[in-house]
């Protein structure tokens, strides 16, 4: 049984991937393991834990629900484009990794990824949320270490770091 | 020692590779590498014989590397795995095979193991294995195995694994002289720790050194080395383990080693490739470890004050289908109980009994609370019975301040006297009362009456035996760059151990916090390690840091002493520098270094200050006969016995008195783990611990059908909390009754936020609802379903039956003041 391979060119954080997947090979699986970047982390593998949200098109995406294949033409971001460019190798933290670092919004890590990306898109839509507006935004994400407190307290700001960066 | 960063909230060195994607988790190992990938068929069933395993279909499959089953394995691989801590009560224990040999006891048991190109190709090996099984009835919770109509183990009688009683007085006779007294049966359903990266495991055999390197997603890289090579009949030396970054663990990853943790290392030698297992959710769900299943019976006698007089405790533990982790859980439990009173007299006595399903291990809290939620009912029950206030009740039952060191007349976990170091239980309360507003709040309850709201109030006490033994140890190098490098050997799963020591060590030593570097859980840092579990971390790897770093300053000091010449007294380390005090003398800890290490060879410019012709003096050896080469410090911690935290929540909520839908609306909590360390990550672990609570509390369970199958084996099904179902604030405050056991002063934090959870909101929806809550998780559709059977005015109802029936004549509870339960308990101690 030789399963069939497909040519499949996955545009990850500006930088354009050629892949030769199986038609059934997760974008999670795709990005970790075909790509290396294994930022983006995989907590249930069913989309109801959202450690393996990234961005498509802007929009937040559970990679564990979405084909490699089905992501060409796709401007994927992984926690690793999160980054801003600041001459230095590694960059500087955006305005959501600055404010989890400030207000411990992280224990373990592993969840944390998802977090960042889901609310990198939720400040873009919404620049100026209230706490309400931020629980809301993370609803949709599963964390079993921080009881969520400080992950509220760093959208918020965030919110603010990108106002002050702005 | 000077105290700059100690009690500071410093940001988390840890946290830099996390929110860049860069941290490494085990999945995450050799990504890139030619990495083989690993799969496991499990039982479909729960008790069942395997009459036979055909492996044919997969033998030729392309990509496939290994196909294994029991009869595979030789030698140690083949007998079962270890019972890591037996107990003499714990007269039938028994373990499970890596691959199930005979029989299969509960849905998810490994039977086969396939290494394959990638995890897809293994999957779909793993699908066209067939088993031929002989169905066994099932034996599913606790009635079942305690009626005992089918046995999970054949050998062993009742499904007993262990009877275990301790006795501090005589409780029984207390209570029938007792002016009171009072029953109470109290249930609590399984739940799981649950981490967010479920177990994985990585190795890579090298036949040039002949040596095994395993990453392993684990809380005792130690215990799995030492697993690993007996397992494997390999040399300790010729094994090493590794623990990535851990995405969580909360007991679960404690337990070892799991088959895979021996059957990756086994298969990656067998082929001389690196092989990966990673475990999904599922069978993180199904074959990982779950806790919490204990049904309780209490019998206590009380005075006119609520002054408990005789307290009798039965119960009786679920602890699955096999005995790993011994009696950890349900000997907590029957000690832990107890928490911040003093009853006259206690006796407690449980069973530990087998059932068709996933395994018992320690989850966060490990039996702590069970026992809490058990204690606390007891005093609202008390507290009902008598009319008065719950905050009353459990004031004249704390033990004093002025008591400790207080012997509670029990064994401990460790084996060790059940002996609480310090604490000041009446402060905490009257913090927790002003927190919460406990004297205003009939107050706000009319108010919300009046907008046709209903709310309650509750509370919980708990104490906990953190940093139970053996040891920890640490390692603290200073380079000739000033760095320093740390190793500890425990573990690490987000609890900021990196900074926490850190911070420890910078102080100790006076060195820029930015120059400690601190590795965990490497065994060819460390090889000598017991585990992250028991809120012991900072205790035990805080203390060994403390005292590492201790040792290297003397070192240092005596060093830049004879450097300076001047004497040790009047030298002091400030920022990496050493020097003599009122003086520009001085030197820096990187020179030191240098000098700590007599050179023959230089290899740069600080080296050649070490050389043989550049310094020493001729007439000594170059090394001194007492010393080592080297600036280091080195040294254990082994604490006589636990130190004990504690602490008091406060919750009130509201319940719709349509849906039954209960809301949070304040959570209150005090604490008390002695000195802080960095009161971020405490207050962190603290969130953690509540919002886990709330999950164990009202909305998680392990639901089994009668046929031994977990129905909620997701995240759609098997409900975590969300932002949504956690409180909007919880208000913290912290006491501060330093340990006098460790030289800090600290007390462990890791488990405390989940303790009093299952009782604080027993306790405050009795309260709101005027029903006893004696089974908990409890869901709206179960509160909906009390008010049905409880319709009119709940004061003389009588408690709950739990879910387990054996005898139809047994007494209920009884919740009425002055009326005695007859004579004994209606139902035999276990």
């Amino acid at each position: 049984m030789t399963e069939e391979l497909h040519e499949v060119r996955l545009v990850v954080n500006g930088v354009a991937h050629q892949v030769r997947v199986p038609a059934r090979r997760l974008l999670s699986d795709a990005l970790r393991h075909d790509l290396g970047l294994t930022g983006t982390h995989v907590g249930c593998e069913h989309g109801v834990c959202g450690a393996c949200t990234v961005l498509v098109d802007g929009r937040p995406m559970r990679s564990c629900l979405m084909l490699a294949v089905s992501a060409v033409d796709g401007e994927i971001t992984t926690v690793e484009g999160l980054t801003e460019r600041d001459g230095t190798a590694e960059g500087r933290l955006g305005p959501v990794q600055q404010a989890f670092a400030e207000c411990h919004g992280l224990q373990c890590g592993f969840c944390t990824p998802g977090f960042l990306t889901t609310i990198t898109a939720g400040l873009r839509d919404n620049p100026d949320p209230t706490e309400d507006d931020a629980r809301d935004m993370i609803a949709g994400n599963l964390c079993r270490c921080t009881g969520y407190a400080n992950i509220v307290r760093s959208v918020l700001r965030a919110a603010e770091i990108a106002r002050e960066q702005a | 020692m000077t105290t700059k960063l100690f009690g500071e909230k410093i940001q988390r060195v840890e946290d830099q590779r996390f929110l860049r994607g860069n941290g490494r988790y085990v999945d995450d190992v050799l990504v890139g590498h030619d990495v083989l990938h690993a799969a496991v068929l499990r039982s479909p069933h729960a008790h069942a014989r395997i009459v036979d395993i055909d492996v044919s279909a997969v033998l030729d499959l392309e990509g496939v590397h290994v196909v294994w089953t029991h009869d595979d394995l030789t030698g140690a691989m083949a007998e079962p795995l270890p019972l890591l801590i037996p107990h003499p009560q714990l007269t039938h224990g028994r373990t499970q095979y890596a691959l199930a040999r005979d029989e299969v006891n509960y849905v998810g048991e490994a039977i086969a193991f396939v290494v394959a190109d990638d995890r897809y190709v293994a999957e779909d090996a793993i699908g066209r294995i067939r088993v031929d099984y002989e169905f066994l009835p099932p034996v599913v919770g606790l009635e079942a195995a305690r009626v005992a109509e089918h046995l999970v183990h054949a050998d062993v009688p009742g499904n007993v694994a262990a009877r275990m009683e301790q006795e501090n007085g005589d409780a029984r006779a207390a209570i029938a002289s007792a002016p009171h007294s009072l029953s109470l049966d109290l249930t609590i359903e399984r739940s799981a720790s649950m981490p967010m990266e479920g177990r994985g495991t990585v190795a890579r055999w090298d036949p040039d050194t002949g040596r095994l390197t395993v990453w392993t997603s684990t809380q005792t890289s130690t215990g799995v080395r030492a697993a690993v090579a007996a397992k494997l009949g390999l040399d300790l030396a010729q094994v090493d383990v590794i623990t990535p970054d851990v995405g969580g663990g909360f007991g679960v990853k404690i337990n070892h080693p799991w088959p895979e943790e021996l059957l990756v290392p086994l298969a990656a030698r067998s082929l001389g490739r690196v092989v990966k297992f990673t475990e999904d959710r599922r069978e993180h769900f199904i074959s990982s470890a779950h806790e919490r299943g204990q049904v309780h019976h209490v019998e206590v006698g009380y005075d006119d004050d609520g002054r408990v007089l005789g307290l009798d405790v039965q119960f009786w533990h679920d602890n699955g289908a096999y005995t790993p982790y011994g009696l950890i859980v349900p000997i907590i439990t029957s000690t832990q109980l107890l928490g911040p009173y003093k009853p006259g007299s206690y006796r407690v006595v449980f069973e530990s009994l087998y059932t068709n399903t996933v395994m018992v291990t320690p989850y966060r809290g490990a039996g702590r609370p069970q026992g809490c939620y058990v204690m606390e009912r007891t005093m609202d029950a008390i507290a009902a019975a008598l009319g008065k206030d719950r905050t009353e009740v459990r004031s004249v039952n704390f033990i004093q301040p002025d008591e400790f060191p207080y012997d509670q007349g029990l064994i401990f976990q460790d084996g060790r006297e059940l002996e609480y170091d310090s604490g000041d239980y009446p402060a905490s309360l009257e913090k927790l009362k002003a927190l919460v507003g406990w004297d205003e709040f009939p107050a706000f309850r009319e108010e919300m009456a009046r907008e046709g709201r209903r709310v309650g109030i509750g509370l919980a006490c708990y104490v906990e035996g953190t940093g139970v033994g053996p040891y920890e140890g640490a390692h603290v190098h200073i380079e000739t760059s000033g760095r320093v490098k740390v190793a500890i050997g425990l573990t690490t799963q987000g609890q900021g151990h990196a900074t926490a020591f850190a911070q420890i060590v910078a102080d100790t030593l006076g060195v820029p916090f930015a120059n400690v570097e601190v590795v965990s859980g490497d065994t060819r840092r460390m090889p000598y390690a017991v585990g992250t579990f028991a809120s012991r971390a900072a205790v035990m790897s805080g203390s060994a840091v403390h005292l590492a770093a201790l040792r290297a300053r003397e070192k240092v000091l005596r060093i830049a002493a004879d450097a300076l010449e001047a004497s040790e007294d009047d030298l002091e380390i400030v920022d990496g520098v050493v020097s003599v005090r009122g003086t520009e003398a001085s030197i820096d800890l990187g020179t030191v270094a240098v000098l700590s290490n007599p050179l023959r060879y230089a290899f740069d410019e600080a080296s050649k200050a070490a050389t043989q012709f550049s310094v020493g003096d001729p007439g000594k050896p170059p090394v001194a006969e007492d010393d080592e080469p080297g600036l280091e410090g080195k040294d254990f911690y082994s604490p006589e016995r636990s130190t004990f935290a504690s602490g008091m929540h406060a919750v009130i909520v509201e319940t719709d008195p349509d849906t039954a839908e209960i809301t949070i609306l304040t959570y209150a909590v005090v604490h008390d783990c002695g000195r802080l360390i960095n009161p971020m990550i405490v207050e962190g672990q603290i969130h953690g611990g509540v919002a886990q609570g709330v999950g164990g509390a009202l909305l998680e369970r392990m639901a089994y059908d009668e046929s031994g199958q977990l129905v909620n084996a997701s995240f759609m099904d098997f409900l975590m909390p969300y932002v949504t179902e956690v409180p909007a604030r919880i208000d913290i405050d912290h006491l501060e009754t330093p340990s006098p056991l460790n030289p800090l002063g600290i007390k462990g934090a890791g488990e405390a936020g989940v303790i009093p959870s299952a009782a604080v909101f027993a306790s405050a929806i009795e309260d709101a609802e005027g029903i006893p809550i004696t089974a908990m998780p409890i869901s709206p559709s179960e509160l909906f379903g009390l008010r049905l059977s409880h319709p009119s005015p709940p004061a003389a109802t009588p408690a709950r039956r739990p879910a387990r029936r054996r005898t139809s004549t047994r007494k209920a509870g009884t919740r009425t003041a002055g009326t005695r339960t007859a004579g004994k308990p209606a139902q035999e101690a276990p």
